[in-house]
This record gives C-alpha cells, sequence and structure tokens, in this order.
C-alpha cells in the first residue's frame, strides 16, 4: 500500500520583521531645542536600538504581524517638498463637536498652521504644534514630555519619542474651562514616508477642555506608509477632559499608537476612539486612574473592510480607590479584515469600591473576516465590582428578513443592523459632527460591496 | 383589484414536506380567518407567502398581481403591496420604530421613483402620530428600538402599527391575537377594524375563534395537515368552538377514522 506522506510548513512564527534603517542622525534638532529635549529623544533612541522588534512570539503582538512590513523603504518625510503633495480635503477642517472651534492645527509636510482665538491666549491655554513648543515653552515641555508614556516601553514608543517633531501641546491651566473644543489634524499624504507623531495634553487642576484630533491621509492603492505615535494625557484634581480621536489614515498606512491617561482625584475623562482607516493598527491605549474619584469613559468605534488589520490594546488601571472606569468597544469587520481587541481591568491592592466595567461587541459580516475579543481581569482589592463581557456575532438572517418583508432591500436591511449594532456608541458620542462622520465611514464602505 | 392566489402549493423545509397542496385565494377588500390546531403549517404558508429563505417550494404558484411571487425577494413582494405580521416578531437592536419605518417607507418610494429624495421628516412624523393615536400607543413608541423589550402586546400593536404605515394591499396576521389580554385584543381589533377598506385583503390567520368575535370574517377555512380540510362562511367558526376539530379531519380522512 502506498504511503502518502505529507510534509507541511509550518508557518514561521515569531519570525522578525526586518529592522528600519533610519539613523541617529534623523533625530530632529531644532534651533530652539532645549537639551532636555535633546536628552529625551537621545535616550529615546538609546531604548529604540536596545528594544527587538517584536514578533508573534511577544505576548501583546501575537496576533499582530509585522512581516510585511517594509521597514527599510520608509524616508522621513523632507520639509517643504511638495512632490506628490495633496492638500488636506476640507472636510477635514469643519468643526466636528460644535459650529466652531476656539483653536485648529493642521499639520502637513509643509508645516504647522495654526489658528486660535485671542481668548484662549488671555486665559493662558496654549494650542501649539510641538515645534512651536520647542521654542516658545520649554519649561512646560520639560515638565510634561515623557512623564505619561516611557520612550522605553516598546519599540514604537521609543521610536515616535525619538523622532516625532510633528506634535501638538494643549495645556489648560488651573480651574480654565475652554468653551468652545480645540481640533488638530495630522495630515500623512503620500508612500514610503514614515511619520512620527507626539500629543501631549495636560489640564490642571480643576480645568476643562474638549478636544478632537484626527491622523489622515491619502488612499494609496499601492506602498506602504509609516506612521507611529504617541498621546500623553495628563488630567489633574477635578479636571474635566473631553477627547475624541478619528483614526483615518488610508489604507496602506501601517500605524502604531501608545496612549495614556493620567487622571486624578475626582477628575473625568470620556475618552472617543473611531478607527475606520490604516492597513494595519496596532494600538496601546491606558487609563490610569490614579486619584480617588477618577472617572474615565472610553468608547470605541472600529469598522473594517478589505484586508485591513486594527489591533486594540486597552488597559483600565484603577490605581485608588472609588475609581470608576467604563469601556465600550464596537466593531464590524467586512470582507477579509480582521480585529482584536485585548482588554484588561487591573485593580490595584487597596483600590477598594473600584468599579470596572469593559464590553468589546463585534459584529462578523464576511465569511473571511475574523474579530478575536479578550476581555481580562486583574483584580488585587476585595471589595470591588468588576464586569465584563465579550462577543463575536454575526447578523442575525430573520432579522434580515423581517427588515426585507417591510420593503427594505438586503443591502439597505444590512445597513440598518449595523447601524442599529454601532447606537450604543452612537449614544455615548455627544458630538453630532463625530456621529456623522461614522456613519458616513459606514455607508461608504458597505455601499463598496 | 389585486388578490392573491396560492394554487397546489407544497412546500416544506430540510426535505419534510409541510405544506401539501393549498389552494385559497385572497381578494383586496374581504376577510379570511384561516383556523386550524398548532402546527397543521399556517405560519409556514404566511413565511412562504411572504418568502423566508428557509422554506423551499416544491411545487405550485402564487399569483399576486398577476405575476408568480415565488421568484421574487421577499422585499419586492413587500413592495408589491404584501404585508405579514408576525407570530414571532425579532428584535432589531438600535433601530427606532421611526428610523426603521422610514428606511421602510422610502425603499418604496425609490424602488418606484430612483430621483425620490424621501418622505419629508414632517409628514412622516404627523403620519406616525396618526397612526399611533390609531392604535392607542404613546408616541414615545417611536423612539423605542424596534421590539426590544416590547412585551407580548406591543409587539403585536407595533406590527398592525407597520400595517397601518406601509398601507398593504394584502396582510397576513399570524396569530396576532396570541398573548394578548381582552383589552389588548380590543385595541388591535379596532386597529385592524379601522384599516379595513375596499383596497385591504386580510387572512387572519388564529387557532383561536376569540379574536373573530372582533374582526369579523367573510370567510374561514380550516388548514389540517398541510391542507385547507374545510372552507366556509363566518358560521364555521362558531362550528369549530363548539365542536372542535374532530368532525373536520373525520370528513377529510374518513378512512382512518
Ligand atoms: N424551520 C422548521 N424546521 C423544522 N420543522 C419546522 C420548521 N418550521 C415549521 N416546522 C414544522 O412544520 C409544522 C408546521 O409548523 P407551523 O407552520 O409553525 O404550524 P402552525 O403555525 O400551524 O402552528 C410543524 O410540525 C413544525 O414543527
Ligand atoms: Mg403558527
Amino acid at each position: 500500500m502506498a504511503r502518502t506522506v505529507v510534509t507541511t510548513t509550518r508557518k514561521k512564527s515569531g519570525e522578525r520583521a526586518k529592522e528600519f534603517n533610519f539613523t541617529k542622525e534623523m533625530i530632529p534638532i531644532n534651533d530652539g531645542s532645549s537639551d532636555f529635549v535633546r536628552n529625551y529623544r537621545e535616550n529615546a533612541w538609546k531604548a529604540y536600538q536596545e528594544l527587538a522588534m517584536p514578533t508573534t512570539n511577544d505576548e501583546p503582538w501575537r496576533r499582530t504581524d509585522l512581516r510585511k512590513l517594509k521597514a527599510s523603504s520608509f524616508r522621513l518625510p523632507v520639509n517643504g517638498d511638495r512632490s506628490g503633495y495633496q492638500e488636506v480635503p476640507e472636510e477635514l477642517l469643519e468643526p466636528l463637536v460644535s459650529d466652531k472651534h476656539a483653536g485648529q492645527i493642521i499639520i502637513t509636510p509643509e508645516g504647522a498652521e495654526t489658528s486660535t482665538d485671542q481668548s484662549l491666549t488671555k486665559l493662558g491655554v496654549i494650542f501649539s504644534d510641538l515645534k512651536t513648543a520647542e521654542k516658545e515653552h520649554p519649561e512646560i515641555l520639560q515638565k510634561i514630555l515623557g512623564k505619561v508614556v516611557k520612550s522605553d516601553e516598546g519599540k514604537f514608543a521609543a521610536l515616535s519619542s525619538a523622532f516625532a517633531e510633528d506634535g501638538i501641546l494643549v495645556y489648560v491651566p488651573r480651574n480654565v474651562r475652554v468653551e468652545q473644543p480645540l481640533h488638530s489634524v495630522l495630515w500623512g499624504p503620500g508612500i514610503d514616508v514614515a511619520y512620527f507623531s507626539h500629543i501631549l495634553i495636560w489640564l490642571e487642576e480643576g480645568a476643562s477642555l474638549t478636544y478632537v484630533h484626527e491622523a489622515a491621509s491619502t488612499d494609496e492603492p499601492q506602498g506602504q506608509t509609516l506612521h507611529a505615535g504617541l498621546i500623553e494625557i495628563n488630567v489633574e484634581s477635578g479636571a474635566d477632559l473631553r477627547f475624541v480621536e478619528l483614526q483615518s489614515w488610508g489604507e496602506h498606512v501601517w500605524n502604531f499608537t501608545h496612549k495614556r491617561a493620567l487622571v486624578g482625584k475626582d477628575a473625568n475623562i470620556d475618552w472617543v476612539f473611531a478607527a475606520v482607516g490604516s492597513h494595519l493598527t496596532k494600538d496601546f491605549s491606558d487609563l490610569d486612574l490614579v486619584g480617588e474619584g477618577a472617572v474615565g469613559k472610553m468608547s470605541g468605534f472600529y469598522f473594517t473592510d478589505k484586508n485591513q488589520h486594527l489591533d486594540h490594546d486597552t488597559q483600565q488601571n484603577h490605581f485608588a480607590p472609588n475609581t470608576t472606569s467604563d469601556l465600550l468597544f464596537k466593531g464590524a469587520l467586512m470582507e477579509e479584515s480582521r480585529s482584536v481587541w485585548q482588554g484588561m481591568i487591573y485593580v490595584a491592592p487597596g483600590a477598594q469600591k473600584t468599579d470596572g466595567y469593559q464590553a468589546n461587541r463585534n459584529l462578523v459580516l464576511s465569511r473571511q473576516a475574523r474579530a478575536d475579543s479578550i476581555p481580562g481581569l486583574e483584580i488585587m482589592a476585595d471589595d470591588v465590582r468588576c464586569t465584563h463581557g465579550a462577543t463575536v456575532g454575526k447578523i442575525d438572517p430573520d432579522e434580515l428578513f423581517y427588515l426585507r418583508s417591510r420593503g427594505i432591500a438586503l443591502p439597505e436591511a444590512e445597513r440598518l443592523v449595523v447601524e442599529g449594532f454601532f447606537e450604543p456608541i452612537m449614544q455615548r458620542i455627544p458630538f453630532d459632527g463625530v456621529k456623522n462622520r461614522l456613519n458616513q465611514a459606514i455607508n461608504r464602505k458597505m455601499a463598496q460591496n | 383589484m389585486s388578490e392573491i392566489m396560492i394554487r397546489n402549493l407544497h412546500a416544506g423545509v430540510e426535505g419534510t414536506e409541510i405544506l401539501k397542496g393549498v389552494n385559497l385565494t385572497v381578494k383586496q377588500g374581504e376577510i379570511h380567518a384561516l383556523m386550524g390546531p398548532n402546527g397543521t403549517g399556517k405560519s409556514t404558508l404566511a413565511y412562504i407567502l411572504m418568502g423566508h429563505p428557509k422554506y423551499e417550494v416544491t411545487e405550485g404558484e402564487v399569483f399576486f398581481k398577476g405575476m408568480n411571487i415565488l421568484d421574487l425577494d421577499p422585499d419586492e413582494r413587500a413592495r408589491l403591496g404584501l404585508f405579514l405580521a408576525f407570530q414571532y416578531p425579532v428584535a432589531i437592536p438600535g433601530v427606532s420604530v421611526a428610523n426603521f419605518l422610514r428606511t421602510a417607507i422610502n425603499s418604496r418610494r425609490k424602488a418606484d421613483n430612483p430621483e425620490d429624495k424621501g418622505i419629508p421628516i414632517p409628514q412622516f412624523r404627523t403620519m406616525l402620530k396618526e397612526k399611533m393615536d390609531l392604535l392607542k400607543m404613546d408616541h414615545e413608541f417611536a423612539g423605542r428600538y424596534l421590539n426590544e423589550g416590547f412585551s407580548g402586546g406591543e409587539k403585536k400593536r407595533a406590527e398592525i402599527l407597520q400595517m397601518a404605515a406601509l398601507q398593504p394591499e394584502i396582510a397576513i396576521l399570524d396569530e396576532t391575537d396570541s398573548g394578548l389580554d381582552i383589552d389588548a385584543l380590543r385595541i388591535v381589533s379596532d386597529g385592524v377594524n379601522a384599516l379595513r377598506s375596499d383596497n385591504l385583503g386580510v387572512l387572519v390567520i388564529t387557532h383561536y375563534q376569540r379574536i373573530l368575535n372582533y374582526i369579523k370574517p367573510d370567510f374561514v377555512h380550516i388548514m389540517l395537515d398541510g391542507q385547507i380540510a374545510e372552507s366556509g362562511g363566518p358560521d364555521l367558526a362558531l362550528v369549530l368552538e363548539e365542536q372542535g376539530y374532530d368532525w373536520v379531519r373525520e370528513k377529510s380522512n374518513p378512512v382512518s377514522a
């Protein structure tokens, strides 16, 4: 009897992606850069060199494979280089949370364009691009740069720290309540380019702010672009921040982000994540409730199609007693796209009377799409309330039949079910402009099929 | 005058035959009751008329407006003027009654005229309030998510609300009376009666005679084991009430009796 020998080549997991070919000489040094900032970047560069490119053997990266990243193809954008430059689309500049904003910063490879209301400056609010901040506010940078996210937390954190020249500084002094929202856009067109960004948001005691930041680019059919970014947030005692992030990168962008918010005593953050873009995203977002009575809400929306891969790693850290966290991430997936959500609620010893909630819901709209949902609890205190839930489901055919029996054609019926699925997230976003943008994304993606 | 004409309909699910040659015609302006014990295929017939993809038709035709609708999608059938009030309406989480109904109305308008911009919102609101008043429904109902957390009675009322808003030519009400207390039954029946007109034909499916005290049928049919075993006038329902189904069974199947 003939024997068939079947040889299977196992996927070589853990194989490393190529290294980037960035060099120390590329670290941005401006006329105005203080020694502090230079040291910060040089130390980050050292950390970057010491850290290996993550592989799927590293637990947080298990489901996100970097081997197709053409690491050696990226160059830094050349300032003022207009070759292949595309203007920022008008619609990205529209105010999203009210009919006007108190300040807007648009960062493009051309440089930063800032417009701020006079009243902001009078109140002592700083809303500035990072390069300008290096010159004009070195003492503030010295106080806050690198204080929330450490450069050596990961390869991409180090990379962003070392190279990020594009960035925003938002600083709201004590008890200043900014009524109109602030808005910034990071526009990263083209291929083979590496964009690095660093956003610093600092609210002193009792301050209040609404801030929307969007990262976006053209959609390029070929080639890759890299974005690595940091967001450092500190909401001091009694302060109140509403922060909306829109991730609208083109579907050729490899996007790596490390973010953390420190929330002080009786302070509050309402943090909205909306991700519809990028080819691949690996995002680390931590909520650190460090002061007693701190409250943090995280609301995530993602909608993927084609071969997009979005991986969100969230951490709700209750470091102080009487803290509350409430996370809801909802995503829908089309075609061959994939999402990963991995969340952890950590309650430190002594952080009694904490209330932690996390839920992740996924709606998988095609056979080839896949969602991984991994909740986690690590509780070191005994008087706490923590609940979590994770689901991955499909559209119920009986729901579609019901809608169709009322005359609604199949694509519209599916759109309605998807809209309904996202409704609980929309309910958590009190900004019509943002909701409209998300609904447009749903319609656009669903209309392509 | 349109009518739905069911001819020798055989159908089943996963190879099991449930409908074994159904013949029935319902014209606009008429009310027919379809009665029969549980499990005889009444809901199956309703689903098949509406085009549920799970069931397979093996023989027969269903004509509506001059065409065999068995080849049409459920939404196409609905837009032709067919309506089914479900025995077990499903919930559509996150979609409000108003949003859903407006989408349904606009789907029809767009199918008629691709240029249509949709029903003007004020006009839609006025219409919806009127229909809700007809069914003694609180206006806040329009903002609730469709069938989510609705009581049994609310679900049935919501079905009739949809019928009122969509104005079908032929409506099938599948056990709309089940699970309703007497007050709710009266409200729902009053609603249906208010919609009664020469333009509406109704097939009331039930296994209780009770609802027929409120919605008076012109014709009564009895379904047994996937076939119409007996048809008659309104009196037939009263005979059933008194004597049960046994006599129909014996009559239709004398050998085994
Ligand atoms: N999806 C299904 N799969 C298997 N059997 C079914 C299905 N739907 C209906 N049936 C069977 O068909 C028969 C008729 O059911 P149904 O049409 O619901 O009856 P009725 O509405 O008259 O009570 C029953 O024996 C039921 O078990
Ligand atoms: Mg039934």
